[in-house]
């Protein structure tokens, strides 16, 4: 386990102001392969923000990010030419939205939707882009038979478990999740973090985690971090967080979580 | 004898500020060190402090002054002073936590929940798991139980599950907390037989046992933590 | 009375310009769609007008102007057109492929080769190849501009996965010189080949949607595909009942009441040439 490994993500000062609204103010971290790191915070903390920076969809008002890209160079994601940024975000990265009809293409089949990055990268042979989606599917858990069906067809469950199949199939390096079990039932919020639990082991991802559920958080991250209006309060291991909070907001989030 | 595990001055404070900042002090001037092979054991009343330590030592609280230090593959990390990326290095490969209950994921085997630091740490799944099948069959944990979430399982079972999770990836410290609290005398044995065997192997340990009887078969000390109670 | 008089070929001398500038455009990059102030025409969009445009800002007095709709120059739109031109430009019109020096053509392709000298005007109602999977102009400018075109092959894929093969039988998309990928207008895919390294320039001009776009003379073309499911021009199984001709793109008729059916070239001029060279060759046999 190199120490001296360079980080894979590093977020220096990043602040947007929308006019004289804060939307979030100088968070800094950094984020290594193999790690999830959870933002954790209540409706206008400026999370889903912060996750909006990091993708690039939001250009900052101050600060940057850095991405160590494949090749080892470490580069502002904001200063990639926009084709460059556009195959970064098809290949390395992953963005799993809170509703899954924003990531994933209702029109189209389930197989079309997993074998779409295959094929926005150069995959040119059916037989092998649809083994493929089926092979993937299989590793979240759909059943292969509805490959050809549309999303519109799925549960939301389904729904969410096939936009990580969608993203992952380009094994990112990358995985941004805002809220990915938000709006599930129980049951099926057990099974989709069972799933991103595994595979994010398995495939030893990077993950930013936007949510609001400490437990969710508690299960998968290592590192925590809570926001409050626009700015980290506290950040962390986990369980450091949630076990011994220092910070007032953080002990109020901590303890407004009814136990089952 | 080599230390492995050295705490100077530890000191812990709880802030409550929900109850508008009420300060609770825990501990301090904790001092004490363990060597390799060695099991300490805290005793003392409830809320002494004895898990506030443990996990401390662990880096799940953060201590207000003092150091705590790890010494391992020749290095010396001061836990207290730790990078949280340090920290988790550091658990992967140097200090186990036995909590005193099993934080249940849903839907994860027995086995698995086993197998999982070794997994994490690059072993083959399917090595990983049969080291994690041995170890259970060990603790007496029935096989038909192996592919079952812990969740439903009873206190015994899931404290046991909890131990050979720890125990498999054969770390130099162990920390555990009320290892025995919910087993009956059979499986006691079979802990605490791990334990021994453990320390004939170089690991440390500190351990929190209320049961006078495990207490004086593991113990080679004991502290008593009261005497870093801070007065009110 | 005055009798209203037009510029020659309907359109006034500053358009034109406008109209080449377009062109100029188009032909300096392949398979681009250039914007262009489309005009307000004497037909209804839908009819033509981006054709009309663009033949009507090439043509010059000695050009010979060719009109087809679906192959046939005898159809309503195609007569109609062709009048146009006489009237507004009093150019000669033929129905001769190889006498036109431009040939405006809705929906086909001449089955005989064209050469140098001949230009080759589409009709184009929607002339943007991803607008049916992307609604967004905003979209699709962007993915062209960043030659992000997996979704093209994403529609493909839905084609196979639904239909066992590519069911796009026209207006098959095709990539213009390894860059651009273009519309061909509602062309059959039969025709789809002829568009590479064809000798004559190729102009595809849309009204209601106000683009251009080009085919420069001996620029390759290819239709888009899968390894494993390759392009396959699509002919109906059959012989011209007319010319006997079994390489040309046929349409179906319906003979008799009785529902019998028979084929013929869909390419009219090229029917009646084949049957025309026949009549010779019996009357020299003949005699």
């Amino acid at each position: 386990m190199a120490d001296e490994e360079a980080p894979l993500l590093i977020a220096e000062g990043l602040s947007k102001w929308y006019g004289r609204q804060l939307g979030c103010r100088d968070v800094s971290f950094e984020l290594y392969e193999g790690e999830v790191i959870a933002v954790v915070g209540e409706s206008g903390s400026g999370k889903s923000t912060l996750l909006q920076l990091l993708c690039g969809e939001l250009t900052p008002s101050a600060g940057k990010v850095l991405y160590r890209m494949r090749n080892g160079v470490t580069r502002d994601p904001a200063l990639l030419g926009d084709a460059e940024r556009r195959f970064l975000a098809r290949t390395d990265w992953g963005l799993v939205h809170q509703d899954a009809t924003l990531g994933l293409r209702m029109a189209v089949s389930a197989g079309a939707n997993v074998g779409d990055r295959l094929m926005a990268v150069g995959w040119r042979h059916y037989g092998r882009i649809r083994d493929t989606a089926a092979g993937w599917l299989d590793r979240v858990e759909i059943d292969r038979a509805r490959i050809d069906d549309s999303p519109r067809t799925y549960s939301g469950g389904m729904r969410q478990r096939l936009q990580i199949a969608r993203n992952l199939v380009s094994q990112p390096r990358l995985v941004l999740m805002d809220e990915p079990t938000g709006g599930l039932d129980v049951s099926v919020q057990a099974r989709l973090l069972d799933l991103i639990r595994g595979l994010v082991a398995d495939l030893k991802l990077s993950v930013v985690i936007v949510t609001h559920d400490l437990a969710v958080a508690r299960l998968l991250s290592h590192r925590i971090m809570v926001m409050k209006d626009g700015e980290v309060i506290e950040s962390g291991l986990t369980d450091q967080v949630l076990e011994d909070p220092r910070e007032p907001y953080s002990q109020l989030l901590v303890s407004s979580t009814l136990p089952p | 004898m080599t230390v492995a595990l050295e705490l100077r001055e530890v000191a812990k404070t709880f802030t409550m500020h929900l109850q508008g900042g009420v300060l609770l002090p825990c501990v301090a001037g904790v001092s004490f060190s363990v060597q390799a092979g060695e099991c300490i054991v805290l005793a003392g009343p409830s809320g002494a402090g004895k898990s506030t330590i443990l996990k401390m030592v662990f880096g799940s609280y953060r201590c207000d002054r003092g150091r705590i230090v790890v010494h391992h593959g020749g290095q010396c990390i001061d836990v207290a002073g730790a990078s949280p990326r340090q920290i988790l290095t550091l658990r992967r490969g140097t200090i186990g936590y036995v909590s005193q209950f099993l934080r249940a994921i849903p839907r994860v085997p027995a086995l698995d929940v086993v197998a999982e630091p070794l997994v994490a740490n690059g072993a083959v799944r399917e090595e990983a798991r049969e080291l994690a099948g041995h170890l259970l069959g060990r603790l007496d944990v029935a096989q038909r139980l192996w592919a079952l979430p812990p969740a439903t399982f009873s206190g015994g079972e899931q404290q046991r599950v909890n131990i050979a999770r720890s125990f498999l990836p054969d770390l130099p410290i162990l920390l555990l907390d009320e290892p025995t609290a919910s087993l009956d005398a059979v499986s006691a044995t079979s802990v605490i037989d791990l334990i021994a065997e453990r320390k004939r192997r170089g690991t440390s340990i500190v351990a929190i046992v209320h049961d006078p009887d495990v207490r004086d078969r593991i113990a080679d000390t004991v502290i008593d933590v009261t005497r870093f109670a801070v007065a009110a | 009375m005055n009798a209203p008089a037009y510029n020659f070929a309907y359109l006034d001398e500053q358009t034109k310009r406008m109209i080449r500038r377009a062109i100029l455009k188009a032909v300096a990059i392949p398979g681009y769609q250039v914007p262009f102030a489309s005009r307000e025409m004497p037909m209804p969009y839908g009819w033509g007008t981006g054709g009309v445009q663009v033949t009507a800002a090439i043509l010059g007095p000695s050009d010979v102007l060719k009109v087809i709709d679906q192959g046939a120059d005898d159809t309503t739109n195609a007569v109609s057109i062709r009048n146009f031109f006489r009237r507004t430009a009093g150019v000669r019109t033929t129905t001769s492929t190889q006498q036109a020096t431009v040939i405006q053509t809705r929906h086909r392709i001449p089955e005989a080769p064209l050469s140098s000298d001949q230009i080759l005007v589409f009709q184009v109602p929607i002339p943007e190849p991803l607008r049916f999977l992307e609604p967004r102009e905003t979209e699709t400018r962007r993915m062209h501009a960043l030659a992000d075109y997996g979704l093209m092959h994403v529609k493909l894929y839905e084609d196979i996965a639904r239909h066992g093969h590519i069911a796009t039988t026209y207006a098959y998309p095709v990539q213009v010189a390894g860059r651009y990928i273009m519309d061909p207008s509602p062309t059959p895919k039969f025709d789809n080949p002829k568009m590479s390294d064809c000798p004559a320039l190729q102009l595809f001009g849309a009204g209601r949607e106000k683009r251009i776009y080009a085919i420069p003379p001996y620029t390759h073309v290819i239709s888009l595909d899968f390894e494993d499911h390759p392009f396959e021009r699509y002919r109906l199984d059959g012989t011209c009942a007319l010319c006997g001709a079994t390489d040309s793109f046929l349409d179906e008729v319906i003979a008799d009441d009785r529902g019998g059916r028979i084929f013929v070239c869909s390419d009219t001029d090229y029917c009646e040439k084949r049957r025309s060279e026949q009549a010779i060759a019996t009357e020299s046999s003949r005699g």
